[in-house]
């Protein structure tokens, strides 16, 4: 067991436990703070596979802005503790195993074929910021562009969405 | 059982060198954020022409001592109603992401070296370093709203909305702020945004610092109003005065640490000023050359000049020493009597052993220079605290939206083409 | 070195998680946090993918991902706060009427 290997392992583990406290939590603002744990993971994993500036990108737009929002709408709209409605009884035994298998198939779909996923070999991990910025100013400097209009178009429709009605 | 200790220690250097470290800079940081606090007390009320804190030790120096006591000590009520664990969780979210925040802040070059390991004074060097530290600042918005959230009382919720409001829309501007001098140094590590200052040309020291710009390749874009824009900004993510509306006094009781208590208060009062510390940190790393000294390199054109340069530590070391031996001989209480002088001694010593050791003064040199700028900066905080009137939020923002944030992408669009212009094809 | 199939494994728990929250719960708020737990756990996948194969374009794309699903997040948000206002309640059965 190399220390790479336990990294990962305490790291997917704790990612799986924040997706879990997300799906069990009852309070909406639990679930977030799960979701922030889950990301902090995922940027920790990245970190290891040596995508860097992914790694960073991660936690300051996820979690440092994206989960601010969710965590000040939680808070504004005073979200409290989930209604328990009934469940229809085929949902609660038949819908969550059918998922579970669902994730199981992929999952075991997934391992097996690792060995034909070959590749050119795992050598040294490009994750330096260099190569990203030359190749979104590059390749995809198109993509670029418009990802900045969409946000553009984003943030008109939020302030026209949030706007008080004038009466 | 040595044999086998001393094998261990020596298999693990590196983990073992690094703990050492954490606890070290733990201490220190920890020391300079309770006198912070005794210095901030005595400069406002210097300012407000009063004494500062002067009765608990001699000049108030154990002060922050006895607030220490106070704080273990003190009752440590939960109120009714809370969110147990989101309330136990905000006060050392903000702590622990504070402290972290200093793990990547270079103090010095010159690594020690002891044990024949080569130590160097920073407790990890990546190259994305100014990345990872906007990003603890990133998060530490949590530690804010959630303790305004979870207190269950509108005071703390909406002194928490208030202020997570401000930190998250001066985090951009902050960020742009840098950007120009990314732009310059070509790299996000810490170190190599220092080592591009140190300009050499013309023999200039301080002109290269990122704040005038004149390095070896010419003059670029000098960051002055990057270092204006930065610097606000820092002050506005910390919530310092004068953007302090969340907390203040007069306005929302206490803002968002309004139900905490004892030591849970005291936790975000340390958060909040190592922020401080760590952001004029950044802003000696990233405006004002980090670690070096404001002096060219003088030694071989002239000597005596050099030397001069050289021994100003011990050249402000001595007779501060000095003045604080015959301070305490003429002092009131007996205690001040005793203690005074022998810091003021201890200060004279060191001083004269530096001008003894040359090669201790040698590796002192940039921790010194980068601990002094890093109190000027602090002096500014301080100062700004005592002298500028509070801004109110709506002011807060429009600044922050409206002024800040157009300033500093004009300061990028500018260092952006001159850099463009002066690199060679 | 960690292998390609325990990234790949990890991505589709995570996957999973976020599909099996986002049909069961009934706050709003929460079904949109589980959309934000699918997209990372593509995200994981496509940088693994770009560490076995040695080439940049998989982080690059999630940096693309990041975007969008910020623009998506704050747009959402916005609905859902409509929705709160229109009819006093986030929970998810409630919003059942074309009509307001």
């Amino acid at each position: 067991m190399t220390p790479v290997l336990l990294i990962f392992f305490v790291l997917a583990g704790l990612a799986v436990l924040g997706a879990l406290s997300l799906v069990l939590q009852k309070h909406p603002i639990h679930s977030a703070l799960s979701l922030i744990v889950v990301m902090v993971c995922l940027a920790g994993l990245y970190l290891l596979m040596g995508a860097e500036f992914v790694a960073a990108v991660q936690i300051i737009v996820y979690g440092g802005a994206i989960m601010v929002l969710f965590i000040f709408v939680i808070m504004l709209l005073n979200a409290g503790e989930e209604e328990r409605t009934d469940f229809s009884k085929i949902a609660k035994f038949a819908g969550l195993p059918l998922a579970l298998a669902l994730t199981a198939s992929i999952a075991a779909g997934v391992a097996k074929s690792g060995a034909n996923v070959a590749g050119s070999g795992q050598q040294v991990i490009p994750g330096a910021t260099g190569q990203i910025s030359s190749m979104l100013f590059k390749e995809f400097v198109y993509p670029f562009e418009l990802t900045s209009f969409l946000i553009l178009v984003a943030i008109m429709g939020a302030l026209v969405l949030a706007q008080r009605e004038k009466k | 059982m040595i044999d086998s200790l001393l094998h261990f220690v020596s298999q693990n250097a590196f983990w073992i060198i690094t703990i050492v470290k954490i606890a070290l800079l733990l201490f220190i940081v920890l020391t300079v954020n309770a006198y912070l606090t005794w210095f901030e007390r005595k400069l406002v009320a210097h300012i407000q022409a009063r004494w500062g804190p002067h009765r608990v030790g001699p000049h108030g120096l154990l002060q922050p001592a006895a607030d220490g006591l106070k704080f273990l000590f003190k009752e440590d009520p939960t109120p009714a109603g809370v969110d147990r664990f989101v309330y136990y969780l905000a006060p050392f979210l903000a702590l622990a992401l504070s402290l972290t925040s200093l793990a990547v802040i270079p103090f010095s070059p010159k690594p020690l070296e002891l044990f024949g390991q080569k130590i160097y004074l920073w407790v990890s060097n990546p190259d994305i370093g100014l990345l990872i530290l906007f990003s603890i600042t990133a998060l530490s918005v949590y530690g804010i709203a959630l303790a305004g959230w979870a207190s269950n009382s509108k005071y703390s919720l909406l002194g928490g909305l208030r202020s997570s409001a401000q930190m998250i829309s001066y985090e951009l501007a902050l960020t742009m702020s840098v950007v120009g001098v990314l732009l310059m140094a070509n790299t996000f590590s810490l170190q190599g945004i220092i080592e591009q200052q140190a300009s050499a040309k013309w023999g200039v020291g301080f002109l290269g610092w990122n704040l005038f710009a004149w390095t070896r390749n010419g003059l670029l874009w000098p960051q002055i109003i990057g270092f204006i824009c930065f610097f606000t900004a820092a002050i506005a993510e910390t919530n310092r005065a004068p953007f302090d509306l969340p907390e203040a006094e007069s306005e929302l009781v206490a803002g968002f640490h309004t139900e905490y208590a004892s030591f849970k208060f005291a936790m975000f009062f340390i958060a909040e000023y190592t922020a401080m510390i760590t952001v004029s940190c950044l802003a000696t790393i990233l405006f004002f050359g980090g670690w070096l000294s404001p002096f060219p390199d003088w030694s071989q054109t002239h000597p005596i000049l050099n030397a001069l340069a050289i021994h100003i530590p011990s050249i402000t070391l001595i007779p501060f020493g000095l003045w604080v031996i015959y301070d305490g001989i003429k002092y009131e209480t007996i205690w001040g009597k005793l203690v005074l002088p022998v810091i003021g001694f201890v200060m004279f010593a060191i001083g004269a052993a530096l001008i003894a050791l040359p090669a201790v003064n040698n590796f002192i040199q940039p921790v010194f220079w980068f601990t002094a700028k890093v109190f000027v900066f602090l002096f500014f905080y301080v100062w700004a605290r005592g002298t500028l009137p509070r801004l109110r939020y709506d002011q807060l923002m429009n600044v922050g939206w409206k002024l800040l944030l157009p300033v500093s992408i004009a300061n990028v669009i500018f260092t952006a083409a001159v850099v463009l212009l002066r690199s060679k094809p | 070195m960690v292998p390609l199939q325990y990234y790949l494994v990890l991505s589709a728990i995570l996957f999973g998680l976020g599909a099996v929250a986002f049909v069961f719960k009934r706050n709003i708020i929460t079904i949109f946090m589980s959309i934000e737990l699918m997209l990372n756990a593509v995200n994981l996948a496509f940088v693994a993918f770009s560490q076995a194969f040695g080439k940049v374009h998989g982080q690059v794309f999630v940096l693309f991902v990041i975007v969008v699903a910020a623009a998506e997040a704050a747009v959402g948000l916005g609905i859902i706060i409509l929705i709160q206002r229109n009819r006093q309640s986030l929970n998810v059965e409630k919003v059942n009427l074309l009509k307001l």
